[in-house]
């Protein structure tokens, strides 16, 4: 197939063959895939797209892939809900919410983003899938490689809580467990993943892992009727996503698929580890690295692979950046179930509050189309809530007990 | 011997002082640089170390005891 160029080094522009290569040789630059988008213009319009799979294939033409799709056929094309609730107790006109919290099959992004990756691994030849990974990405890639019966390999710091790893370990792949601290841990995956010839999802296979987060853009930018929102918030971890969102939206223009978009691209993070927002609103293009302090373990990345490039999308789109803090994710969980019924990670705590500040402050006005991002499922991970949230009421098995109680409760209310 | 790509992210108090410069001469470690960004007050510089494995990591472990940073160039791998 022609569509695929290569890759590219996103610092000094030199090029490489599409192959395992994630470093440039010269700079040590990353790379990424590059398209032959004239090829593309024409061939990929809104109905060949919307006759395709309701999953992220249906935007394969836009995926660093050559072949048959291999696993992951149902990922993707989850609901962009319009949202009545939590708009009305924000005081704005158009929100939306991308509700990637019911990914098939292990209910984050990150799904998009290890089906690319496996299915390239894939064409690549590699036999065995790898990653680093306390949580979201280690769901999948264990998921994703037991559907393509290759072997597994995942790497966690041995002080993992148990609980944790059950939603990785149920799927049987092999998990080391590695002594020593975060900075010792993640060096020596970073070593492994130079000797050994397997498929690292997030470092060997990154430039083709990553592009699977386009389809997450993609989606918004068709289910809002391909139209680009004014506005979207988005929770950074590594930084990767925001920055793919980006590139869907302009992708999708370049190629005729959208009018001209003019969106804005809001970073959210946490107080306690929010390195990419401290840049945005320092103004300043160097990232401190920090130690993660925070209850959103789903975006506790201290040194950010993609920082640099995050803090620029957010730049270049004239958007902002807020911090949340671990009070205010909660609140921002809270919210979002409460308005809409969507029971989201800490990520997606952090996006509602984020959302929230943003508005409550004028950064967002109130009257433009704001798409907030939801990536992962607060089932996993319902330990944050457990002391925050109480019954509110318990009763001997009486009617009349009831009665009382159903009494008391509604003059609470009242009061 | 061995080879390693690493990022290295240099407090400002250590921004005068000529690190690598003890890193090549002191534990015979070869350095080469291929992108940097000093200022008056952060740094950092991404470049490859040779030498026996050993030599790096008594390097490395000389490194973070002045509070410089050491990452590999990917930076943090582990992901949530």
């Amino acid at each position: 197939m022609t569509k695929l160029k290569g890759l590219k080094c996103r610092e000094c522009g030199r090029r490489y063959p599409s192959s395992p290569v994630h470093i440039c040789e010269f700079c040590f630059g990353p790379v990424e895939v590059d398209y032959d988008y004239d090829a593309l213009k024409g061939v990929i319009t809104r109905q060949s797209i919307a006759a395709g799979p309701p999953s992220i294939w249906r935007y394969r033409e836009l995926l660093p892939i050559e072949g048959d799709v291999a696993v992951g056929h149902h990922v993707g094309f989850t609901p962009l809900i319009r949202s009545q609730n939590l708009a009305e107790e924000l005081g704005v006109r158009e929100l939306w919410i991308k509700n990637d919290s019911v990914c098939h099959p292990t209910w984050s992004f990150k799904d998009r983003v290890v089906a690319v990756a496996v299915t390239r691994a894939k064409e690549f030849g590699f036999d065995t899938i790898a990653c680093a990974s306390t949580g979201n990405l280690a769901n999948s890639v264990a998921a994703h490689a037991a559907e393509a019966r290759l072997k597994s390999y995942i790497f966690i710091p041995a002080d993992l809580e148990q609980g944790k790893i059950v939603a990785t370990l149920v799927y049987q792949p092999t998990l080391v467990a590695v002594e020593g601290t975060y900075d010792e841990v993640n060096r020596l995956c970073s070593e492994v993943s130079d000797k050994y010839r397997w498929a690292f999802v997030n470092i060997n296979i990154r430039p083709y892992y990553s592009e699977g987060s386009k389809t997450y853009g993609y989606e918004i930018l068709e289910q809002l009727g391909w139209r680009a929102p004014g506005h979207i918030v988005v929770p950074c971890a590594g930084g990767s996503l925001i920055t793919k969102i980006w590139k869907a939206i302009r992708e999708f223009a370049s190629l005729g698929l959208i009018e001209r978009p003019a969106t804005r691209m809001y970073a959210a993070q946490a107080a306690g580890c929010g390195p990419i927002v401290t840049m945005v609103k320092n103004d300043t293009d160097v990232l401190t690295p920090v130690r993660p302090n925070t209850i959103a373990k789903s975006l506790a990345i201290g040194n950010p692979a993609d920082g640099y490039y995050a803090y620029r999308v957010v730049k270049d789109s004239g958007g902002y950046g807020e911090h949340a803090t671990d009070e205010e994710i909660v609140e921002g969980m809270l919210l979002l179930a409460r308005t809409e019924g969507i029971f989201t990670e800490t990520a997606g705590g952090v996006t509602v509050a984020v959302t929230k500040k943003l508005i409550e402050t004028g950064v967002i006005p109130r009257d433009e189309s704001i798409v907030i991002c939801i990536t992962g499922n607060g089932l996993k991970t319902p330990d944050v809530l457990y002391e925050r949230l109480d019954t509110h009421v318990t009763i001997r098995p009486l009617l009349s007990a009831f009665d009382r109680a159903l009494a008391e409760l509604k003059s609470q209310a009242r009061s | 011997m061995a080879r390693m790509r690493v990022r290295l992210t240099f407090p400002p108090e250590r921004i005068q002082e000529p690190v690598i410069y003890h890193l090549v001469k002191d534990f015979d470690i070869i350095t080469n640089i291929r992108r940097a960004d000093v200022k008056a007050d952060h740094g950092w510089v991404i470049l490859e170390l040779e030498a026996k494995e050993e030599t790096l990591e008594r390097g490395i472990a000389w490194l973070k005891g002045k509070g410089v940073k050491v990452d590999p160039v990917e930076r943090d791998v582990i992901v949530p």
